[in-house]
């Protein structure tokens, strides 16, 4: 019955999109984060999604299965260096390198993905009432 | 007597409403999905496929064989992409707005269908019991 596979593309839609939060919250926790070197500098972090489709026999195009997350990207955006020759993680020349994370960027991401995730609660609520008045069928 | 096909077109309708509510689904699951191009099912073609009835003019292609690839179960499946209303820089042709909307609507309707299978129910009860029940 495909109502319950909604349940399925739903939850992977959840998922993605609380991992989405999940690397916003660790590029904003660790946006003023710095370090010695230009390598160990904090990178802004972003997942990439891709869609689930399902292959089956020849001229059945599936409703497809979801949403899944195919890994986590890293910025490669310059990192801002500055010079604080007091910092105790300041290297020879006197600076420290910090992270590249625009915070205005990962705003929105969050807005996004909480719209997002929202949208799919709303989808699986949609569908317990559907299943729920299916079971009610007849009385 | 009771007719053979007790709740018409309702049953077949019921299925085509799950399935359209699965692709909406998926649509809104893949709304920040890179280059994901949004589909739907057109509604009539696959009703009509569902309860047998050929497009007027037009004639079925023949299977005569089993194993061939007849034409109805193709067209009756295929699902059509949406003309995108927005151009959007990822690729992605979702509009959550429309999408949202259609999975209303396609509840709406799938719980006319069920209130009309309910009430071919009620009915047969009625007629069974007399108006005693």
């Amino acid at each position: 019955m495909s109502l319950f596979s909604i349940f399925n593309v739903a939850g992977s839609g959840m998922a993605a999109q609380s991992l989405r939060l999940n690397t916003v919250a660790s590029n904003l926790a660790n946006a003023d984060s710095v370090a010695s070197t230009p390598e160990a500098a904090y990178r802004s972090r972003e997942p990439l999604f891709s869609a689930v489709q399902k292959q089956v026999g020849m001229g059945n195009q599936d409703a497809g299965q979801g949403v899944r997350v195919l890994g986590v990207s890293e910025s490669q955006a310059a990192i801002p260096n500055r010079y604080e020759p007091g910092n105790p993680l300041a290297d020879a020349d006197g600076y420290v390198y910090a992270s590249n994370v625009n915070p205005v960027d990962e705003l929105v991401n969050m807005i996004s993905a909480s719209r997002s995730y929202q949208n799919n609660v709303e989808v699986m609520n949609s569908t317990r009432q559907l299943l729920q008045k299916t079971l009610d069928l007849g009385k | 007597m009771i007719p053979d096909n007790l709740f018409g077109i309702h049953t077949k309708a019921l299925d085509v409403w799950q399935r359209r509510s699965e692709v909406l689904a998926n649509n809104l699951a893949n709304t920040d999905t890179p280059d994901f191009k949004a589909r739907d099912v057109d509604f009539a073609k696959v009703l009509a496929a569902a309860s047998g009835s050929t497009d007027a003019g037009r004639l079925a292609l023949d299977a005569p064989a089993p194993g061939q690839i007849g034409s109805a179960n193709q067209t009756a499946n295929a699902l059509a992409y949406r003309v995108p209303t927005q151009p959007s820089m990822d690729g992605n042709t979702v509009d959550e707005q429309v999408e949202q909307a259609a999975f209303a609507a396609n509840g709406v309707h799938y719980q006319a269908s069920l209130s009309f299978i309910t009430a071919q129910i009620r009915m047969l009860r009625t007629a069974i019991t007399g108006g005693q029940g």
